[in-house]
């Protein structure tokens, strides 16, 4: 791992001369050149806008901008139509409109998969870096305590607690984070440990930096690459996990859709009303696609060592 | 200078005094026999035989994972407000008094879980709380079989198939191959395994009708719920093994060798197939793991008796030591996935560092 960091220096650096000769005040830090070379990445920028559109329209396409439906209300008379002006995807068996629902879901699944990946990211980083930082024996029990709960089934645990506790958003995203963050936290400790002996944080040090100045100053921003791209893959999972638990019945309980529950309703009757399976199934696909595709990006832009 | 702690001594002295406390008199002196030599040895070997030594503490950590995992899952369950007879209509205070001494719930806390945890190391899961006289043990050995036998044919599905789409992309770099491998790979991670298993369903047993729609009984039964299953295990190992075959094809060993006048074959197989396939072996165990989520899913779709289908059902009836003695059991056999995995990881890299090799 430590050839990938002098590698990345070395990255920076040539950069970094190349543009001195030009502008001699200004540097272009790992990040920037990173974001640069995701511009460059067809896939990724096109991963990219779809997120942006899918985040859009799911703020913007329940709303009365596009429709007088609400997720909740039934229209037996009018359960199971084929999309039509009216009724743009169709409705399901409850005969609720399938455009609404699946961009509530929509919201539903993006929130689930933001929050457990940002919750993850903070106690994951917190608790990365202390056990990085401090090392010895500090990082001794701090990290057997995190693998010795990272050795519990993740989605077993999940199960478990959403018996216990009542499905709704907020449980199932505590659900998710409550063994998720470990994979974060030990990928900010392996990155710390090899930074914090690196001279620049010798020098912070000397200067009379705090431990919190290195840490947030120094030494995390270092880190953002890895931190990204887990961070990236982390919410795709978080989505699929919600999708796999509505399908247990254990997702955000009805009249609230969520992208899993919906495909769920559809699967009976699927060769009658494909419509019901094909928008939000298509959707949440798209999603994951982006979402993946992205990471891949990121990783590839930031971590010079994968470039070939 | 290295410096030792051993607390995995330490951890153990309670699970020995539990053990000792509630198992049958030969269980427990048996395995207690096993924990102390552990950690005897543990302690004698120190840094001597570094193999042992790490098996060992493997062996013992995965015993503290199991016994965490279930004391959790038994607190979880007691923590659920009110009893499994609440539901129920509204019993006589005798009749409720009867039952719970049926069930042992009369009992203290401390007993119940006493009984419960002596229960499991004799592989007495409990009774269900929802069928009368059925042991949960009974329901998990009937339905084992038919689960087994869909996750081996899609563990190894998933590695031949990924390994080999991953070899071709690494070789075909840049070609087309490796494009339509990549693309599949991607589209395999992203799609959901019980989308992916309804798609298959509609399309090759619906439509075309190719295969039984649902059923577990010929050899034919197989082959969509493999696929379903072991799609997204095989993007992953596809994407792994591409990956890693690639570094291993620029490293200047595989010059040495081409330089030597070794053959295509021995370089490959020697080599590069040998040295790319380590990262493959750490999945496994996440593999096995995402294999026995998705049975839970692919079980229910198409209609197959096994665990996942109990696991399903006793979520939805809410059937607590039904709930209980599944998670258990998945959790010892991922355990064990693991365990296995970390061997072989050992076995096959002499390189590895025994002492800890997370983070990597």
């Amino acid at each position: 791992m430590s050839g990938t960091n002098n590698k990345k220096n070395e990255t920076a650096n040539t950069n970094l001369t190349s543009q001195a000769a030009v502008k001699p005040q200004e540097s272009v830090s790992l990040f920037k050149d990173a974001m640069y070379r995701l511009a460059t990445n067809k896939a990724a920028m096109i991963s990219l806008s779809v997120l942006v559109l899918v985040v859009i329209f799911a703020l913007i396409g329940p709303t009365s901008l596009f429709t007088s439906y609400n997720y909740y209300s039934n229209d037996l008379m009018n359960a199971n139509a084929a999309p039509s002006a009216e009724h743009w995807f169709g409705t399901d068996d409850l005969g609720r409109d399938v455009w609404v629902r699946t961009w509530v879901g929509a919201r539903v699944s993006l929130t689930v998969g933001l929050a457990a990946a940002l919750i993850d990211l903070v106690i994951g980083v917190i608790y990365g870096a202390i056990m990085g930082y401090y090392g010895g024996r500090v990082d001794g029990i701090m990290n057997k305590f995190s693998e010795i709960l990272y050795s519990l089934p993740y989605m077993l645990v999940v199960i478990l607690l959403l018996v216990v506790l009542e499905p709704s958003l907020t449980t199932i995203i505590i659900a998710l984070t409550i063994t998720g963050w470990i994979s974060m936290s030990w990928i900010v400790r392996g990155e710390i440990m090899q930074l914090k002996n690196r001279d620049f944080i010798l020098a912070a040090r000397s200067m009379g930096a705090s431990t919190g100045r290195q840490l947030f100053r120094h030494l995390l921003p270092n880190a953002i690459g890895p931190i990204i791209v887990t961070l990236t893959l982390s919410i795709p999972n978080a989505i699929f996990a919600e999708a796999f638990l509505s399908f247990l019945g254990l997702g955000v309980s009805a009249p609230r859709s969520s992208l899993g529950s919906m495909i769920n309703d559809a699967l009976t009757g699927w060769t009658l009303y494909p419509w019901r399976m094909w928008f939000p199934a298509g959707l949440m696909v798209l999603t994951m696609l982006a979402f993946n595709l992205l990471g891949d990006g990121l990783r590839d832009a930031l971590d010079p060592k994968l470039r070939k | 200078m290295e410096f030792h702690i051993y607390p995995d001594f330490f951890v153990c002295a309670p699970i020995f005094l539990i053990i000792l406390e509630i198992s049958d008199k030969w269980i427990g002196l048996y395995f207690c026999l096993i924990l102390q030599s552990i950690c005897i040895q543990n302690i004698v070997c120190g840094g001597v035989q570094g193999l042992v030594k790490y098996v060992l503490k493997k062996l013992l950590f995965m015993l503290l994972s199991l016994f965490i995992l279930a004391s959790l899952t038994f607190f979880l369950m007691k923590a659920i407000p009110g009893d499994p007879f609440t539901a129920e209509k509204k019993l006589s205070p005798e009749i409720r008094a009867l039952l719970e001494v049926k069930y042992g719930l009369d009992k203290p806390m401390y007993e119940q879980y006493l009984k419960y945890m002596g229960g499991i190391l004799k592989g007495d899961f409990g009774v269900s709380m929802r069928y009368l006289n059925q042991d949960v043990t009974d329901m998990i050995t009937q339905t084992f079989t038919a689960s087994l036998k869909l996750g081996i044919f899609a563990i190894l599905i998933s590695i031949v198939v990924g390994v080999l789409l991953g070899l071709l992309a690494a070789v075909y770099h840049r070609k087309l191959i490796d494009d339509v491998t990549m693309v599949v790979a991607v589209i395999g991670i992203a799609v959901p395994s019980f989308l992916l298993a309804s798609l298959l369903q509609y399309v090759f047993a619906f439509k075309l009708g190719w295969f039984n729609v649902m059923g577990f009984d010929g050899p034919l039964d197989y082959v969509l719920p493999v696929a379903a299953l072991s799609a997204s295990p095989i993007a992953f190992i596809a994407r792994l093994t591409r990956s890693s075959m690639l570094e291993v094809l620029h490293a200047d060993y595989i010059k040495t060798a081409k330089a030597k006048g070794l053959k295509w074959p021995a370089i490959m197989f020697k080599h590069v197939v040998r040295n790319g396939i380590l990262p493959v072996v750490t999945y496994v165990g996440p593999m096995t793991a995402n294999i026995i989520t998705g049975s839970v899913v692919i079980e229910q779709i198409f209609n197959i008796g096994g665990i996942g289908k109990v696991f399903v059902e006793s979520i939805t009836n809410r059937d607590y030591t039904m709930i209980m003695g599944i998670t258990i059991f998945y959790g010892i056999l991922l355990m064990l996935a693991r365990f296995l995995t970390d061997i072989a990881y050992v076995l096959i890299d002499p390189r590895i560092k025994l002492e800890s090799r997370k983070g990597a």
